[in-house]
């Protein structure tokens, strides 16, 4: 506090419950809808003030859409993605910064590449990796005359293996979702400011390589890690084109590609609002409130992770 | 960079760790990338059977398309739009945020939770409150002032619903980076300015303000990238780059050619000129990083 400005201060409280009272607004709308009847709702005016129809709204969006399969998809998903990536980051960064080995700096400049190049942009390509994964393995088969002496000899059948694919299943969703370098590069910026006489102390005392990691460095590593939790936990949940793409079963979609399914798939008619809301609201509270209870780690792993 | 201290005698474990990171990029990014830039110098069959090559001629055909000029057009509006919006709000909320004393903490509370909700979801939570028939916001406007308004049919209406959505989502960003680097400036500097007789507003233009400037534009990259690539989930749900594509932006384009036109190449054309475009702004944003450690030195 500089100076003394009771006038001004009251302004700003002012203009601050505005803008909170903007921002929830949206929040505020759904919560009314997804507790009144459908009638209520397309009343004109619509109800101010919530009913009591919550508990009803719930259980019809939840019978009617899959919705419980779905949040559990979800939640594979998101937690697939945040261990997946937390994991698959960590070991890399640890051989980029730690180990001296032939193409460490090329291995460092690809992981940085792929900063550039969002899943948005490579849509159509990645959809058709994960549709035929071992396309390769048949054409080369096949060119080479392998193919025959192959199935005849171990009796596998190549066609089948070669057909094998990742749609509708949770490594199709989640494998593509870990395909980014940014947790890598958080994990590295850690790794370089540890003071080099821990390494230098574990040598001495004998530790392995692994040892180390799993020590000295994880411990070390632990607020950054429930951070980054937080950040790619949201991350995952709230994925929409590529499961869009990758999924067409109704019983492998995600939470959020269900319920947009239900608002487009018929654009004229009036849509169910009062149970779409209320669904809106259960998918969304997951997120949210890992958000708000773990405030203070969200807040580090926004920033760090931009660094 | 290397730690000085390394493991010199263990390369085979220094792959083994590298190994699961570069499988799942190089097949899943590497692999894709090589392939739309493949598929940008070709043409493909209907049936997928056949490919020729054929230079540049995706490139001149997307680049003489009045509908792409379109999309470009409507990507700038709606990135434009998105962008100053959401961290100007961001800005205005961060500043009263660090100014207030009492309630701080919940008001902090009731602005980022935003964060956490999916783009299309926010897309849904607005379509209600703007909706032609029932929407609260929609008839206030009808009502109350007597315009119309309809984003099911009016190009600017859907072009207004889908920036109020995506900027919506993005305040919270904005508003977490914009607080952190206002409590990160030396009371002292404010109290030696007050002393001088410097009021708030003449604080923030001239101490604050230039201050901020390197989050400032690190957040106006890192929105513009938002609304490029983050968003497509609430154009596709809400409007699908209607109304007469007036909200076509350049990802959905990507898209709806690929997978709903089966045009590949030019499908692959632009998403070639999205990577373009991403290397550039990533350029701009390292430049920046540059600049804010020797800043802080």
């Amino acid at each position: 506090m500089i100076e003394r400005t009771p006038k001004l201060d009251f302004f700003c409280h002012l203009l601050l419950i505005a803008g909170v009272i903007a921002v929830c607004l949206p929040l505020y709308y759904a919560l009314i809808a997804a507790t009144h009847t459908l009638s209520d709702v397309l009343q004109v005016p619509m109800p101010l003030t919530p009913g009591n129809e919550l508990l009803a709204n719930l259980k019809v969006a939840i019978e009617r859409g899959d919705l419980g399969r779905q949040l559990l998809n979800s939640l594979i998903v998101s937690v697939g993605v945040t261990v997946g990536k937390i994991a698959v980051s960590i070991l890399s960064a640890f051989a980029i910064t730690y180990f001296r080995f032939p193409f460490r700096m090329m291995a460092f400049w690809l992981i940085f590449a792929t900063l550039m190049l969002p899943i948005e942009v490579r849509i159509v390509p990645t959809y058709a990796v994960a549709a035929h994964p071992l396309q390769g393995l048949g054409w080369l088969l096949d060119e080479t005359g392998l193919r025959g002496p192959l199935e005849s000899l171990t009796g596998w059948n190549v066609e089948a293996v070669v057909k094998w694919n990742l749609l509708d299943s949770y490594a199709g969703l989640i494998l593509p979702l870990m395909a980014s370098a940014t947790a890598t590069f958080l994990f590295r910026q850690l790794f370089l400011t540890i003071p080099e006489e821990l390494l230098e102390a574990a040598k001495i005392d004998g530790a392995s390589p692994m040892r180390f990691l799993i020590d000295v460095l994880w411990p070390m590593s632990r607020t950054n890690v429930v951070a980054l939790t937080v950040i790619l936990f949201v991350f995952g949940w709230n994925q929409y084109l590529w499961p869009l793409l990758i999924t067409t079963e109704a019983s492998m979609t995600t939470a959020v590609i269900g319920l947009s399914k239900q608002i487009s798939a018929a654009p004229e008619a009036v849509p169910k609002w009062n149970t779409l809301m209320a669904s809106a609201l259960l998918i969304t509270l997951p997120p949210v409130m890992v958000v708000i209870v773990l405030q203070r780690w969200f807040v580090k792993g926004l920033v760090d992770s931009e660094k | 960079m290397i730690k000085r201290v390394n493991f010199q005698r263990h390369k085979p474990l220094a792959f083994l760790l590298l190994a699961p990171q570069m499988l799942v990029l190089a097949v899943f990014v590497f692999w894709p990338a090589a392939q739309a830039l493949y598929q940008a110098f070709t043409v493909t069959d209907p049936f997928g059977q056949h490919s020729t090559f054929v230079w540049f001629d995706n490139f001149r055909d997307i680049l003489t398309s009045p509908e792409y000029f379109n999309s470009i057009y409507r990507t700038a509006i709606f990135s434009t739009g998105t962008t100053v919006s959401a961290v100007l709000a961001g800005l205005a909320f961060a500043v009263l945020v660090d100014r207030v004393v009492r309630g701080k903490s919940v008001y902090r509370l009731m602005i980022i939770w935003p964060y956490a909700v999916a783009p299309v979801l926010a897309g849904v939570l607005w379509l209600f409150l703007f909706h032609p028939i029932y929407g609260a916001i929609a008839l206030m406007l009808k009502q109350g002032f007597g315009i119309p308004w309809n984003p099911l049919l009016d190009g600017s209406d859907a072009m207004l619903l889908v920036i109020v959505a995506a900027a919506w989502k993005q305040v919270s960003y904005n508003f977490v980076f914009f607080l952190a680097a206002l409590q990160a400036i030396p009371r002292s500097l404010i109290e030696a300015a007050a002393i001088d007789g410097a009021g708030p507003i003449r604080r923030f233009v001239s101490i604050v303000f230039p201050l901020i400037s390197p989050t400032t534009f690190f957040l106006l990259v890192i929105n513009v990238v938002y609304a490029f690539f983050d968003t497509f989930g609430i154009i596709h749900a809400l409007t699908q780059g209607g109304p007469g594509g007036a909200t076509d932006i350049m990802v959905y384009k990507v898209y709806a050619d690929g997978f709903l036109g089966l045009d590949l190449g030019l499908s692959a054309a632009q998403s070639v000129i999205l990577m373009i475009l991403v290397i550039g702004l990533t350029a701009i944003q390292f430049r920046f990083l540059e600049r804010r450690v020797k800043y802080a030195q």
